[in-house]
């Protein structure tokens, strides 16, 4: 177990350096630079940009150097903010980001549990039908239409009552977080029913439960320990990935909800090519995408005592 | 919504189970209780979720829009003010609040004059100016503001180290452009503090229009003490900036809040009414804003496209619009390799080209107004606007006589057919719509083949810089209300002359627009200017940009500028309804 442990930890830092390596040969390979900017009518000023942040210093070097500060834990300074560190805008970002990735995350896997498990066992019933509707619509409709819209029933909802019962937008208290965390959750739990659904339904009749049932074990137990621990495997290897893509994945709530997250900074980095903010957002999530993927495999021999890692 | 589904069917579900299996109802059962354990469970993560946001951020707590008590108003930003260093501050969001905190020598007053601001009387000479700075002026912590501070300002612009892209416009000073190439030390330039009160400018070259550069934002003062003080953080947060305008930040949290409140110690406080303009909300979604706005959070929504626009006036609020000052054009390469080199090809672009039908059926958001020139009508000349003075010349659209030209060209250019045109726009979805406009106009009229090369704003800017484009989408906000702004574009050693275009003439009526004092021989330049353009084809006009927005009414005073910060809150009030 430890031995596993160590390989998966180093293959996962080479995982990273690669993330890293590749995003750096990408972003200076397109076209333009984060210093272009329509006031720079002449070329010292331009000289005088690129001399403070080593613009001017052949490629190589500058994958070095920013490798070597990497290492360190130094994501440098951003071009479009010109006083803020990577690392700050990561600290003081991300823990938004988190917070509302968790809840949405919590939210996901609770629902999707839940609603898999009553699909199951009213098979092909009202139920089932009512609510594998309403799974497809989670699946199918892109989250800013459901943001742009769950936005406007607050309004009304608001309206409606003359007082403002939740906020339409911003962040900080608990009632600002209740809404842009059930509609970031909402894909994937429509995603995690389904699969809970399809899981539990092997495992409703399997020969286990029937052995069970007939040794006279109270349905509850049955229910628990046989149907739902089985059932729930798949669900688990999914979270992990699931929890690294709500967290990273929360640009389009953030923008509709007003939330200071460290999604709008990862897309905007792009479209600004602000070289800094790029490579730290990008190493920062694949590093915490590798580690929940390592996680959920460690996770697994606690759940599942046939997994055996090795 | 889904919450309130999730929690109704839960408890109902254990009543309505009226199943055969015995199994599922006791399981029911189970799912109930575990959907009790887990919405408890949620809002106590919640709860500690929220405790624990706390500690990196501050709530948004809500007011309202408009508060009569405490003389408050709620506003939001499209994006978190990337830079409030104003020596090397570009963008519109940080000049608006910089604005409001700072104060430059002089500033435009509600009715966008120039007005005194921190200096109290002028001499503007053919060979430098003086300033005379007010006893009365004070920056946030009580102390006084000083000639000197203005000069450690000025300095640290143009210091290489700085690489301030705003560097430019200091040029007019003696010794600046050679302090920022790194010839000469930053004390050299041309600007001194005679005594606490005075200071003094000596001009590289005469300036007509210096008054105007005073009241730019790169002209704010910045004491030494404290900018150094800072180290290196200067601007970086609330507390590392110090003060000398109407109001001051109090709050900052990156990303998500900036709250200005009214600095006692500016010395015209008696003409601020406002207590507080708050920012609690930072989005770049119009839809938000717009929602905000219903909710009655904010008070004003700005930018207002065609698509929102239908739902304003469903709600009927009433929409207001001013220009933004910005011209918006093709710029055309005129490097010999590309068609568009030749004179009879761009004059045919030229008279298909309707900017009418560009502005009232393709973009369609009133305050556009047809393109005539590269200076915009709101440009004051020598006496009253420059346009009047010197009316842009006519171009009729007429697509029998563009298609001769097109013919000529291509006799001139030698081939049956023109090579496809690379169209270069922005990937916003205006300049999407437009391009394609242009993509289909210019294919019905001259059979055109236009490949529409859309970038983000960077690699757009990186592609017209390299040249690689035939025509381009391209537009441009004035820096101070001089025409002089727009009329050095197409000089040919101007590097946002992407297309190279040169002209001997153009080239020294530029020079002559630049050196002279007198207004009106300026003014004859500009005149000319404007005529070569669109003779010779050097660009084609579209349109001037206009803003829509709503504002409640009880908030009255918003100062909309073209140039300067906008909008300006500061001299703004409330009326109780």
């Amino acid at each position: 177990m430890f031995r596993y442990t160590v390989k998966r930890l180093i293959q996962g830092v080479i995982t990273v350096w690669f993330i890293a390596t590749a995003t750096f040969i990408a972003m200076h390979s397109v076209p333009g630079d984060p210093l272009s900017g329509e006031r720079l009518t002449n070329e010292e000023i331009r000289a005088n940009l690129e001399a403070r942040y080593g613009l001017d210093r052949p490629l190589f070097e500058q994958y070095l150097i920013y490798m070597g500060n990497m290492t360190r834990g130094d994501f440098g300074i951003s071009f479009t903010q010109q006083n803020r560190r990577v690392n700050d805008i990561i600290r003081e970002h991300f823990p938004v980001s988190a917070t509302l990735g968790i809840l949405a995350v919590v939210f996901a896997a609770l629902g999707g549990i839940l609603w898999g498990a009553l699909t199951a066992l009213f098979r092909n019933r009202l139920p089932d039908v009512v609510i594998m509707f309403l799974v497809i619509l989670g699946i199918s409709v892109p989250s800013f239409v459901v943001a742009g819209l769950s936005q406007l029933g607050l309004t009304s909802l608001n309206a409606l009552f003359g007082v403002s019962i939740l906020p339409v937008a911003g962040w900080g208290t608990l009632l600002h977080m209740i809404v842009p965390s059930l509609v970031l959750g909402l894909g994937t739990m429509a995603f995690l029913t389904r699969l809970m659904r399809s899981s539990m339904l092997e495992i409703i009749n399997a020969d286990f439960v029937r052995t069970a049932r007939s040794k006279g074990l109270p349905p509850t137990r049955i229910f628990l320990k046989h149907q739902l621990r089985n059932a729930i495997l798949p669900v688990i290897t999914v979270l992990g990935p699931a929890i690294a893509a709500i967290t990273t994945g929360g640009f389009v709530v953030e923008l509709v909800f007003a939330i200071p997250g460290l999604g709008r900074y990862f897309v905007q980095a792009v479209q600004q090519l602000d070289y800094t903010v790029i490579m730290g957002t990008t190493v920062f999530y694949g590093a915490f995408l590798v580690f929940m993927v390592i996680l959920v495999d460690l996770v697994y021999g606690f759940i599942d005592p046939r997994v055996r890692l090795e | 919504m889904a919450q309130d589904q999730s929690s109704g069917m839960t408890a109902d579900s254990p009543g309505t189970a009226a199943t055969r299996d015995p199994l599922s109802r006791v399981a029911l059962r189970q799912i109930a209780l575990l959907a009790i354990a887990a919405t408890v469970g949620f809002v106590l993560l919640m709860a500690a979720l929220s405790w624990a946001s706390d500690l990196t951020s501050s709530s948004t707590t809500s007011v309202g829009a408009i508060d009569v008590e405490t003389g408050t108003i709620t506003l939001s930003l499209t994006q978190e003010p990337p830079q409030l260093d104003s020596t090397r501050l570009t963008d519109s969001v940080s000049g608006m609040i910089l604005g409001h905190v700072m104060e430059g020598l002089l500033r435009y007053d509600i009715n966008n004059q120039l007005a005194p601001g921190v200096a109290e009387r002028w001499d503007i000479r053919t060979d430098g100016a003086t300033f005379w700075l007010r006893e009365e002026a004070r920056w946030s912590d009580g102390e006084p503001v000083t000639a000197h501070d203005f000069v450690f300002a000025w300095q640290t612009a143009v210091d290489p180290a700085t690489a301030s892209q705003y560097a430019f416009i200091f040029y007019v000073f003696k010794n600046a452009e050679a302090i920022n190439r790194g010839e000469l030390p930053r004390e050299a330039l041309g600007a001194r503090a005679v005594s606490d009160l005075e200071l003094e400018i000596e001009f590289e070259r005469p300036v007509a229009y210096f008054d105007k550069l005073v009241a730019f934002q790169t002209y704010y003062p910045i004491r030494e003490d404290f900018y150094l003080s800072r180290d290196g953080r200067y601007a970086a947060d609330a507390v590392d900036l110090l003060y000398n305008g109407p109001f001051e930040i109090t709050v900052w949290v990156h990303g998500a809040h900036v709250r200005l409140e009214k600095n006692e110690h500016y010395w015209n406080r008696d003409e601020i009414s406002l207590n507080v303009i708050d920012f609690p909300y930072i989005t770049a979604d119009g839809n938000a804003a717009l929602n905000l706005y219903r909710d009655g959070q904010i008070a004003v929504v700005n930018g207002l496209g065609a698509e929102s626009l239908d739902q304003v006036l469903a709600e009927r609020w009433p929409v207001r619009r001013y220009s933004d000052g910005s011209v918006w054009f093709f710029q055309i390469n005129h490097r010999e390799e590309h068609p568009t080199s030749n004179y009879n090809l761009r004059k045919a672009l030229q008279l298909v080209n309707d900017p009418g039908e560009l502005v009232y059926k393709v973009i369609q958001i009133p305050g556009y107004t047809p393109g005539e020139s590269l200076f915009p009508t709101w440009l004051n000349g020598q006496n009253g606007l420059f346009r009047q003075e010197y009316p842009a010349p006519t171009v009729t659209p007429n697509v029998a006589l563009a298609r001769e030209h097109l013919e000529q060209a291509k006799r001139e250019l030698g081939v049956d057919e023109i090579p496809p045109i690379v169209l270069l726009a922005d990937d916003t979805p205006g300049a999407s719509k437009q391009a394609e406009y242009y993509q289909n106009r210019l294919m019905q009229t001259l059979g055109l083949d236009i490949r529409i090369d859309k970038q983000i704003f960077r690699q757009r800017l990186a592609k017209a810089e390299a040249g690689e484009f035939d025509l381009a989408l391209y537009g441009w906000g004035p820096d101070f209300d001089d025409p002089l702004t727009f009329g050095d574009l197409f000089a040919s050693w101007n590097l946002n002359n992407h297309g190279e275009y040169a002209n001997a003439e153009l080239d020294a009526q530029v020079r002559i627009a630049q050196e002279s004092t007198d207004q009106a021989t300026r003014m004859a330049a500009f005149g000319r200017i404007q005529e070569i353009l669109i003779e010779d084809v050097a660009i084609i006009p579209n349109y001037e940009r206009g803003v829509l927005y709503i504002q409640d009414p009880r908030l009255r005073g918003v100062g909309r500028r073209v140039v300067g910060p906008d909008p300006d809150y500061s001299r703004a009030h409330i009326v109780a309804d």
